[in-house]
């Protein structure tokens, strides 16, 4: 590792007023700074300022330092949230990694990964390796000719399907961006991941509240059983009332570029009959404007079938 | 940087760089090496130690950032009584060559501490080469019977 300035501000100003790339958990940064891919000459240890708390009163408000492990276990949390929480990584990893942090996760890409291969991503115009191959892991959707690297974010697929927003805060003051727009397709620009902008640090994550959101999960589907990225993953919600879906909430992990809000197929169960049938038709829509790759068009069947498996999970007992 | 560490119930003092690891601490300046160095990346889990009581990889958790006191495995024993995880890995015949081992058996502090549900899933996150899964498993079982009767 590259030697690096290590400061720990206490406060939000303080932090704000510092500037160096941030460290919370240090799961995804200390890993990257081990293999040359981040290279910081500044790194501010953010794990004194009080960004702590996870409140459910009306919806869900996470401070930014929140642990994984500490909101999967919270007992308030909606469980789509709490299912793909519990389904990421490995229960030490759980342990350190905080909210805000996972959602700056970097993609796992392995040509990402190696600094001595191209990616538009980590050096932008020098090339896409994953577009010719091995791709077997990389996105279906959202891709361009410039990156098909995908998010590896469990939790984000969940935020996103529940509307969540990112609050923000930075020399020019607090904002919100709702996740869903906070992620960026690459585009010609595979190296703009996030809209945030110099020197701004995520303070919490907002989860508007969704009582219905009570009947939801997550469904991941792996090559192994555990500690795994996904192949595919299904953030779903259903509001089911007399047999018949009144709405829906419906986002996908593991086939895009950024976690996949699938309104389509949520369109398509509202008003529906709450069966296999109508579920297997609207997840059907999942897959419009899908661009496979050599090694990953398993995923286009995938997809439908892990949406319709957690469309099932959550209609047994809300029936 | 100077850098102070609650280990085992000691208190130490380096004099490092903000680039070195809780696991290089430990094992390369203060002589602690039963966390081992497995793959460095946060992937094997053979490098566990808890800090504040829980489970974090030691090669991903830079040493100038942790508040907490650490224990690793070496703090688990009573002099020469062992932990009863320890004691029940060593009934269950839960290793082969014995390098994951001190992360196995953090991990499988927590999980009998815990009370988890599934250990299979829980313990996931330490990779055992030799593969003595089916005995790792049955040493936290004895392990957490031993705890529910105490």
């Amino acid at each position: 590792m590259r030697p690096f300035e290590l400061t720990a501000p206490t406060t939000v100003d303080d932090a704000l007023d510092a500037s160096g790339t941030v460290l919370a958990g240090g799961t995804t940064l200390v890993d990257l700074m081990k293999l040359d891919v981040l290279t910081p000459q500044r790194v501010l240890d953010i794990n004194d300022l009080p960004l702590r708390g996870i409140d459910t009163r009306d919806g869900l408000r996470i401070g930014a330092l929140e642990r994984m492990a500490d909101l999967a276990a919270h007992p308030g949390v909606y469980p789509v949230i709490s299912r793909a929480l519990l389904l990421s990584a490995s229960q030490q990893l759980r342990t350190m990694a905080s909210i805000g942090g996972n959602l700056m996760q970097r993609t796992r890409c392995t040509w990402f990964r190696d600094v001595n291969s191209p990616c538009n991503r980590r050096e932008p115009g020098s090339g896409c390796p994953a577009v010719t191959g091995p791709n077997r892991m990389h996105a279906v959707l959202g891709t361009s000719e410039h990156c098909v690297a995908t998010h590896a974010s469990d939790v984000a697929v969940a935020l996103v399907a529940l509307d969540a927003e990112v609050r923000l805060t930075g020399p020019d003051g607090a904002r919100s961006v709702p996740l869903a727009e906070f992620y960026r397709t690459p585009g010609d620009t595979p190296h703009r991941e996030h809209d945030i902008r110099p020197g701004e640090l995520i303070t919490e994550v907002v989860v508007p509240r969704l009582d219905w959101a009570a009947n939801s999960t997550y469904v991941k589907v792996r090559d192994r059983q555990s500690y795994e990225f996904a192949l595919c993953s299904a953030a779903v919600a259903l509001d089911v009332r007399d047999g018949v879906v009144a709405d829906a909430r419906v986002a996908a992990g593991g086939v895009g570029t950024v976690p996949w809000r699938l309104r389509s197929v949520e369109a398509a169960l509202r008003g529906a009959p709450a069966d296999e049938e109508s579920f297997a038709a609207a997840a059907a829509l999942a897959t419009e404007g899908a661009a496979p790759l050599a090694d990953n068009a398993f995923k286009l069947t995938l997809l439908p079938r892990t949406i319709v498996r957690a469309l099932l999970d959550v209609t047994e007992g809300s029936r | 940087m100077d850098i102070s560490l609650g280990v085992n119930g000691h208190l130490e003092h380096l004099d490092a760089e903000p680039g070195v690891t809780l696991l290089d601490a430990l094992r390369e300046r203060l002589g602690i090496t039963g966390p081992k160095k497995g793959c460095d990346r946060g992937q094997c889990g053979a490098c566990t130690v808890h800090v504040d009581g829980k489970p974090v990889l030691s090669c991903l958790t830079l040493a100038a950032i942790v508040r907490a006191p650490v224990t690793t495995v070496e703090g688990l024993s009573d002099g020469d009584d062992l932990h009863p995880v320890q004691q029940a890995f060593a009934d269950q015949d839960a290793l082969q060559c014995g390098f994951c081992t001190p992360g196995q058996i953090m991990s499988a502090v927590t999980a009998v501490e815990s009370g988890v549900d599934d250990v299979r899933e829980f313990m996931s996150g330490n990779i055992c080469r030799c593969s003595a899964y089916p005995n790792i498993v049955r040493a936290v079982e004895q392990a957490r019977s031993a705890d529910a009767t105490v």
